[in-house]
């Protein structure tokens, strides 16, 4: 409804945006402004976004960096790394710019490429060119085909064959503006046969300004690769994300991803995962905490395509005050993929009346030989456990809190990284006791 | 490996086993020409000898069809249907009147019924057995032992002579529970809608037999719309059973009907369905589309529905029996076997909306893939604002029997009362091999070991039948498989 203004500003500044990037990210832009013109931004008219309107979200005027404008954020000085003891190789995206930054220095393994999607795709565009667009679909209504369109940069991670990246690589967004932006982050990682790399993404409000973030990742995890994916958004109420996730799963490789949103606005948080090979396996996971008026929407489509692949994913949720929670999650187990084992959990808490949750998992099966669950909770903390509690002497609020940091923490068990699994438990608990109230860490709210 | 090959190719041998219920009947018919337009309703309402009121409702529920389309969601593959092309009215009995006694009806059409098994004459029938409304076409041939419940005061009839005789209930009733605007099937249904069965227990009446509908599909070139209402009364209680089949065809026939049932304070119904439309041959040629709406709504305080269905027939099943959980307290049961083989396909499962306080709903659905064919389950738990301490449990599993069919599950929750305590659960496997195996090991061959397994893992719902619908559902379930698997 509100992309005819899109695709008008776009055609009026076709030359200032591809100025501002690469010729490979130029290439997309017919076919994604074909997409967006035939398919349109979704609103809850599809039943996919039945319970989030994004194509609103792109209503107000919001500002664009289209002329690529230095918009200065002294990262080292704006935000100092939420999770200690983690030592990290750390990238920042300002707004939707790379920014080199002065807080670590880096040492990459032989090979691995790493930085500015627009530089490396300048310098290397034949690698880049395989690769970016390839599994983002722009033939259906999604936020894809305008991130496509008007995304300019983003990073890219790039680990060849049989290298490890041992040390975790943290890429930090920070969304800092005078006026209300809109931004249009693209991510690409691709990793070789037997590759391995950890990433953390955290995305993060600094300014108390709106903000309507767009973001495609694409991840190619190539035969027998290691991948983990840990993407945590920080940020503030007046904050909008559409993040699109796409994961191509070649034969024998691993991935792990989790997203969790500690403090949002609104999020619509869409993975799409493909286990392209034999023996794929995937763990999907997520956890939401949410009250006032936040809304956290997660979809999930695993695509079962060859046999012997395993899946699980575990999505919790918190809600509090009026805030909304959304999952919808498929399986799709395709013809000939024997041995599917898929298992998947939605559970979730409403502290109070006008919190609410749409739950929707989903199952298609067209392989016989599989062992495919789902499970979904709705419901309240257990009245026998505060119960317990109480009568040991523990206050109501300190049970309840007890009860909510237990729930979560069975998605925050899966992280793989010690420290960070330590100090997302502590934000967590944080967060319940309302003592994080903004993104910690950052100048605005220290 | 050499096992999975044989297991494999045993499944594609496709059921040969007839339809037993395939045969037609020459009796005479009276079709009313095909395609839809005002003018049918018009015929359709004369023939029945309606009031203007019921032209009226009639009316309305057409004029708003003509502004619909048939909905794309469900997950079938539904050939294009054209409504032009159907009679919407055939009546075998010919006569104006409903027949005044046994002997009035045309033999052909008692021997049809004798065949079916359904004995439309009362000395015949089981002592304390089950009174039938035997439905052929567009009309109710007889209904059975409606003197014996007269006394009772419970009403038992046609939805014609219904109209006709009772027409506070039915005005005051009809389409307050599946208004014509609820789907597009509804809104078809209502405009052309012919005989069902009308219910009607009294305040405080335990319904002394289980009441029973038998519909019958005879005539080609037609589609059956029944219409069916319960109404049970403040503290009754009612067993409802539907049963259903169709002649051979190779052409399409459409079935799309409504059941609306009313339940007031303390008041039970169970509603059991033995589903057996004519699936179409092992090629998927023929078969009725089953496009059905059945709601409840439970008005009273404490009141309970039970809706238990086997579903094996169809080439398109498309339904979801549900429960508008009003009253406080009241209760919505929902259990189902779908069991689809060959081409056949199947969308189906349940809503249970909670609007009610402490209102309890559970849905127990097991879904058997064979063949070629695709079998969904799809509902909705919605608990309303005000519902505090609604309470659902679902459990949805799904067997797949063969490599070529498709078994999927379409949960949806709406939950907006903090209250609530919700939880579904759903499996989808193939018969453990280690299950097979022991059966073999005692001397039992793959094919029965393949019925006992599939009727153990239906016995969760097959047990809430009654006893008669029991055994047939367990033989169907059985007849349906044989041949099918490895």
């Amino acid at each position: 409804m509100f992309e005819k203004n899109y695709i008008e500003l776009f055609q009026e500044n076709r030359a200032l945006v591809e100025r501002g990037s690469s010729g490979v990210m130029n290439a997309l832009r017919d076919r994604a402004l074909e997409s967006l013109k035939t398919y349109g931004l979704p609103s809850k008219k599809l039943e996919e976004y039945l319970h989030t309107d994004v194509s609103a979200w792109f209503e107000p005027d919001w500002g664009m960096n289209l002329a690529r404008l230095d918009m200065p954020v002294d990262m080292a000085q704006a935000f100092r790394c939420n999770v200690p003891n983690l030592s990290t190789l750390m990238y920042f995206l300002a707004n939707d710019s790379y920014a080199e930054s002065h807080s670590a220095s880096r040492v990459l393994p032989d090979g691995v490429i790493a930085g500015s999607l627009k530089e490396i795709s300048d310098s290397n565009p034949e690698l880049v060119s395989e690769y970016y667009g390839r599994l983002a679909d722009l033939d259906k209504t999604g936020t894809a085909a305008f991130n496509t369109l008007f995304a300019q940069d983003g990073f890219m991670v790039y680990v060849p064959d049989g290298v490890c990246v041992e040390k975790p690589l943290q890429l930090v967004t920070l969304l800092q503006s005078k006026v209300d932006l809109l931004v249009n982050r693209r991510i690409l990682v691709v990793l070789g046969r037997g590759a391995q790399l950890k990433m953390l993404l955290c995305d993060h409000a600094l300014s108390a300004n709106s903000f309507l973030s767009t973001q495609v990742i694409e991840v190619f995890a190539g035969q027998d690769s290691r991948f983990e994916l840990y993407d945590l958004e920080e940020t503030h109420t007046r904050n909008h994300r559409v993040s699109e996730l796409y994961i191509r799963q070649e034969a024998g490789s691993w991935v792990h991803a989790d997203s969790i949103t500690l403090n949002n606005g609104s999020t619509r948080n869409s993975s799409f995962v493909t286990l392209a090979g034999r023996g794929a396996s995937l763990s999907l996971n997520g956890a939401a905490i949410a009250d006032s008026s936040q809304h956290v929407d997660n979809l999930t489509f695993v695509d079962h395509r060859e046999p012997d692949c395993t899946s699980s994913e575990l999505f919790k949720y918190v809600l509090d005050g009026q805030s909304t929670g959304a999952f919808a999650g498929k399986v799709l187990v395709r013809p000939g993929s024997q041995r599917t084992v898929s298992q998947q959990t939605n559970r979730n808490i409403c502290l109070t009346r006008q919190a609410r949750m749409f739950t929707q998992p989903q199952l298609e099966i067209y392989a016989d030989d599989v062992k495919c669950s789902h499970g979904s909770t709705v419901g309240q903390l257990d009245d026998n456990a505060m119960f317990y509690m109480r009568q040991r002497g523990i206050s109501e609020k300190e049970a309840r809190m007890l009860l909510m940091l237990a729930f979560v923490a069975e998605v925050i068990g899966m992280v793989e990284l010690d420290a960070l699994r330590d100090r997302l438990t502590r934000l967590v608990e944080k967060r319940f006791r309302g003592e994080l109230s903004q993104c910690e860490g950052c100048r605005a709210c220290r | 490996m050499k096992e999975t090959d044989t297991d494999n190719s045993l499944v594609r041998e496709i059921s040969a086993e007839k339809y037993r219920y395939g045969f037609t009947t020459d009796v005479h018919t009276d079709v009313i020409d095909r395609g839809l337009t005002e003018d049918t309703v018009r015929l359709i309402s004369e023939r029945k000898g309606e009031p203007d009121w019921m032209l009226e409702f009639r009316l309305k529920a057409f004029r708003h069809w003509l502004t619909m389309e048939m909905p794309t969601w469900p997950h079938l593959t539904i050939p294009e249907i054209d409504y032009q092309n159907i009679s919407y009215y055939a009546d075998p009995t010919v006569k104006k009147q409903g027949p005044k006694s046994v002997d009035e009806i045309d033999p052909q059409v008692m021997k049809t019924f004798d065949k079916l098994g359904i004995p439309l004459e009362e000395r015949l029938a089981l002592s304390g057995g089950v009174a039938v409304d035997a439905v052929m076409d567009s009309v109710s041939v007889k209904t059975t032992f409606k003197q014996t419940l007269a006394e009772k005061g419970i009403i038992f009839c046609s939805m014609g002579e219904a109209v006709r005789n009772h027409p506070d209930l039915i005005r005051r009733y009809l389409g307050s529970v599946v208004n014509y605007r609820d789907n597009f099937f509804a809104a078809l249904n209502s405009a052309v809608f012919s005989d069902g069965s009308f219910v009607y227990i009294p305040k405080g009446v335990r319904c002394p037999m289980e009441l029973s509908t038998y519909f019958r599909i005879n005539a080609s070139g037609t589609g059956q719309f029944e219409r069916t209402l319960i109404v049970a009364d403040d503290d009754s209680y009612v067993s409802y059973l539907e049963g259903c089949t169709a002649p051979m065809r190779d052409e399409n026939q459409l079935h799309a009907a409504i059941v609306e049932i009313v339940v007031l304070d303390r008041a039970e119904v169970k509603y059991s369905t033995v589903q057996n439309w004519y699936p179409g041959d092992e090629n998927g040629k023929g078969g009725v589309y089953n496009f059905v709406t059945k709601r409840g709504l439970l008005k009273g305080v404490d009141s309970k529905l039970s809706w238990t269905q086997v579903e094996t027939g169809s080439a398109i099943t498309w339904k979801y029996p549900s429960c508008v959980l009003q009253g406080d307290g009241s209760q919505g049961e929902f259990y189902s076997v779908a069991l689809t083989n060959n081409w056949q396909q199947a969308d189906t499962g349940t809503k249970m909306i909670h609007l009610g306080r402490n209102t309890k709903s559970t849905i127990i659905s097991k879904g058997i893939s064979a063949g070629h064919s695709q079998n969904s389950y799809r509902g909705l738990v919605r608990v309303a604002e005000k519902a505090d301490g609604a309470r659902n449990y679902s459990q949805c599993d799904s067997l797949l029997l063969g490599d070529e069919c498709g078994a999927h599950t379409f949960p949806y929750m709406d939950i907006k009362n903090e209250t609530a305590v919700v939880e579904h659960e759903a499996t989808t496997s193939k018969i453990s091999e280690d299950q097979l195996f022991y059966c073999n090991q005692r001397g039992i061959p793959m094919e029965q070991a393949i019925g006992l397994i599939v009727n153990g893992y239906a016995k969760e719902v097959l047990s809430k039948l009654p006893m008669e619908f029991a055994v047939e559902a367990q033989r169907l379930l059985a007849v349906s498989l044989e041949n099918t698997t490895g």
